[in-house]
């Protein structure tokens, strides 16, 4: 046997138990926001712990902080697994690792003293957004020169999809955040107007698009088969949905500003992109599910590949409900409510928090050499988490309708029925429930932590040689 | 609205928009198609192995996805047709959003607007006591005015309560439904940068005294000269106020800025700017001879 060397797996430990750490701390500041919807009086009149504050830093301590270790973790771990070779430089993928932590500090020191640049999921000032850049270019330097290293010819689907992430949040990153800075903590945007709105939308849906979407994709394509014990469902129905999916999602922005100061034209293109986004978002549902004809009966034992499978069918729900809210007649109903709170949720919980947490399930066992401590308590953090999002996700169909319908309700003399007070007001007892729902799923998150925890106090870290790839000479 | 610098953007829009989904549909095709050797009941992994055991199975494509992929773009062809999209070409249905709320404020104002109408014929005072008018105004008020003046009418600091029997610039129904129309704007002025501390602490202490309180009387002398010299002209000699210049009543010790020796100080040094805005343009005459109808109606009936 030749000698390969072995997989850095010193990184991914380190984004492995991040992930974990910056999930619990997001979505608790996640509840405390959403405790403050329902009881205002809960941000203490403490400028810091106003809602307005801690919002941004909840979407970006789950997003970037959460969502961003878990890509990081499990990037490193499948393009290292699936091209047989060592991460292409120990110290800038260290570099990643500290840069991206740095990154997560200063949004947690910036946010609740109120600086920000005011683009929703882009509120980190100049200075950060540098940091951001450099560290996102070594991340690229990293992925793709492992996949230059690789020892098989093919490059695997996984990798497909974390590289057109990499590569598009790179570019997404950088022209939305073109800024003249006026101070260290305050710039102008180099665009003006609603120039600027369709610049930040177009980042801000692909943020969904690819951050939230691409990169958690492969993350399945390892994950699900590796589960399975079976291979992918079809090769071709792959190829098809990898490049349409990034093809079309790039054109979807503007549904966010539909009947707005965006031209008609730009509207409209949004929008029948939005819906022919559907098939290519479904492709890669299916192609997940397919995988496991011929060993359903895994998912009664295995609370892993359980997991997973329910993330793909939050997927392809939430991908259904994208582009029906897309739709001009449907949004004019939708936005500015909690619908798209909740549609975001569906999202966010069921999608990409339990495909991150499930890939944490599978790979920190093995990253300390170690068994899970306890697969009984994955079955409870599984169901506690799942009943949290479907509470979350129905308060808010209900809260959002309701506030749609409300806001458009008329009198006989053309009056509006209800003044604006009254449907916040309707709203209480949705928030409390969603208040719950999020409780529920921070409480499975805890019972990880704690399962994870168990499961590496006083492990030594694993050195694992790299296999030589089957069928090489 | 199409506001394109050069004729270049519509091509490059068009072609873009076109050449995508004519591609996206002949790459589904494409792939979609299977080779001859290919057998569907048993289908062959790719012959790739990744990490061990990771292999690709090539299924096709399934049936109802594919067509649902192709009615998706179908649909967009079409749509694209019938609404704009491609550049400055305005679709064949000649929708535009700017149309679409036109054309709804119209039939909107086609099936209310006789509503308000007939309600244009009758005094205000007299509309004051028709519950029906009253219902109407009342549902006015609270679309378009409970922002500043609360959901009760109450208002809060810097927003003129409705309900008690002190107006700024009148309370009868002329003088109401001329705010409405036209919007006010008060000016005090900042006093601040033109009398001294002293100054201003003696001329404090001459309002709170006007108001009816206890104060030094040396003070509020002192600031009872100030007071004929510099105030008098706008809030009349004995501090009355006047409707024309709605300068506020200040013996009735009703605050609009609050009444604390502090808040008073304020007042007079940086000055206050309060803005009632016009809604003459918003809401048209009818619905503000009804809504004028409503106000009257909280500090009269």
């Amino acid at each position: 046997m030749t000698d390969n060397g072995t997989y850095n797996y010193k990184v991914v430990r380190q984004f492995a138990i991040m992930t974990i750490v910056w999930g619990v701390v997001g979505m608790l500041v996640g509840v405390i926001i959403a405790a403050q919807l329902a009881w205002p009086a809960l941000n203490l009149d403490i400028p810091w712990l106003t809602f307005g504050r801690l919002r941004p830093l909840h979407t970006n301590a789950v997003i970037f902080a959460f969502g961003g270790s878990a890509l990081f973790a499990s990037s490193y771990y499948i393009v290292q697994h699936t091209c047989h070779a060592r991460l292409f430089s120990d110290k800038l993928a260290a570099f990643t690792f500290w840069g991206w932590q740095a990154i997560i500090v200063c949004a947690a020191i910036t946010f609740p003293l109120g600086i920000t640049q005011g683009k929703e999921y882009a509120e980190l000032v100049w200075p950060i957004d540098l940091l951001i850049t450099v560290v996102w270019v070594a991340y690229a330097f990293v992925f793709f020169g492992t996949v230059m290293k690789r020892k098989v010819k093919h490059i695997y689907v996984a990798n497909w999809f974390f590289a057109a992430f990499i590569l598009t949040i790179a570019v997404l990153h950088i022209f939305n955040n073109l800024a003249i800075p006026t101070s260290y903590l305050h710039s102008y945007s180099i665009y003006a107007g609603v120039q600027d709105a369709m610049v930040q939308w177009w980042y801000g849906h692909n943020a969904v698009g690819f951050f939230l979407t691409a990169g958690f994709l492969g993350m399945m394509y390892y994950f699900v088969p590796k589960l399975a014990g079976r291979p992918v469902y079809s090769y071709r129905l792959s190829i098809v949905h990898f490049w349409a999916l990034t093809f079309t999602y790039i054109w979807a922005g503007p549904h966010h500003l539909h009947y707005t100061a965006l031209p008609d034209w730009a509207q409209s293109l949004g929008m029948v992109m939005s819906i022919i986004l559907l098939a290519p978002s479904w492709g890669g549902m299916i192609n997940g599910m397919m995988t496991l004809s011929g060993a359903w009966h895994k998912l009664r034992t295995d609370p892993v590949l359980r997991m997973m499978i329910v993330s793909l069918s939050f997927y392809g729900m939430s991908t259904f409900e994208g582009p029906m809210m897309a739709i001009k007649t449907v949004n004019a109903l939708s936005h500015y409510t909690d619908w798209t709170i909740g549609h975001v949720h569906s999202g966010a919980l069921g999608w990409v928090a339990f495909i991150s947490l499930g890939c944490m399930y599978y790979m920190i066992p093995r990253l300390y050499g170690r068994t899970i401590y306890s697969v009984k308590l994955i079955e409870v953090h599984f169901w506690i988490s799942t009943i949290g999002i479907v509470l979350y996700i129905v308060a808010m169909w209900v809260a959002g309708i309701m506030q749609g319908l409300m806001w458009r309700a008329v009198n006989d003399d053309g009056t509006l029925t209800y003044s604006f007070i009254e449907s916040v007001e309707a709203m209480h007892p949705f928030y409390i429930i969603r208040f719950l729902g999020g409780v529920l799923f921070l409480s499975g998150t805890l019972v990880m932590a704690y399962n994870i925890w168990k499961t590496i106090v006083g492990s030594t870290p694993v050195t694992t040689a790299i296999p030589e790839p089957v069928g090489a000479h | 609205m199409v506001d394109f610098t050069s004729g270049f953007w519509t091509w490059f829009i068009s072609l873009t928009t076109i050449v995508s989904i004519i591609g996206l549909f002949i790459f589904l095709i494409k792939c979609s198609k299977r080779s001859a050797d290919e057998d569907p009941d048993n289908v062959k992994t790719m012959g790739h192995v990744w990490d061990g055991d990771l292999e690709e199975y090539n299924n096709p494509l399934p049936t109802w996805w594919f067509y649902w992929f192709v009615i998706t773009l179908v649909w967009g062809a079409i749509y694209l047709v019938l609404y704009p999209g491609l550049g400055s070409f305005a679709g064949v249905l000649g929708w535009t959003q700017v149309n679409q709320l036109e054309n709804e404020m119209q039939v909107a104002d086609d099936k209310y607007g006789p509503i308000y109408e007939q309600y244009l014929n009758t005094d205000i005072a007299t509309l004051a006591k028709d519950d029906a008018a009253l219902k109407v105004g009342e549902r006015i008020y609270a679309s378009y005015c409970t922002t500043c003046h609360g959901s009760d009418a109450r208002g809060g600091r810097g927003f003129p309560n409705l309900r008690d029997d002190d107006w700024l610039y009148g309370g009868k129904p002329e003088n109401i439904k001329t705010t409405l129309l036209n919007g006010r704007q008060a000016a005090m002025p900042a006093w601040g940068e033109i009398l001294s501390k002293d100054e201003i602490f003696n001329l404090t202490s001459y309002v709170e005294k006007l108001a009816g309180r206890e104060v030094d009387s040396m003070h509020a002398s002192l600031g009872g000269e100030l007071f004929k010299t510099n105030c008098a002209m706008c809030h009349g000699a004995e501090g009355k106020g006047n409707y024309m210049f709605g300068a506020p009543n200040l013996t009735d010790d009703i605050w609009l800025y609050g009444g604390s020796q502090k808040k008073i100080t304020e007042t007079l040094v940086v000055g206050r700017n309060g803005k009632m805005p016009a809604h003459k343009e918003f809401l048209g005459e009818a619905k503000i001879h009804v809504l004028t109808a409503y106000i009257y109606s909280l500090s009269n009936n």
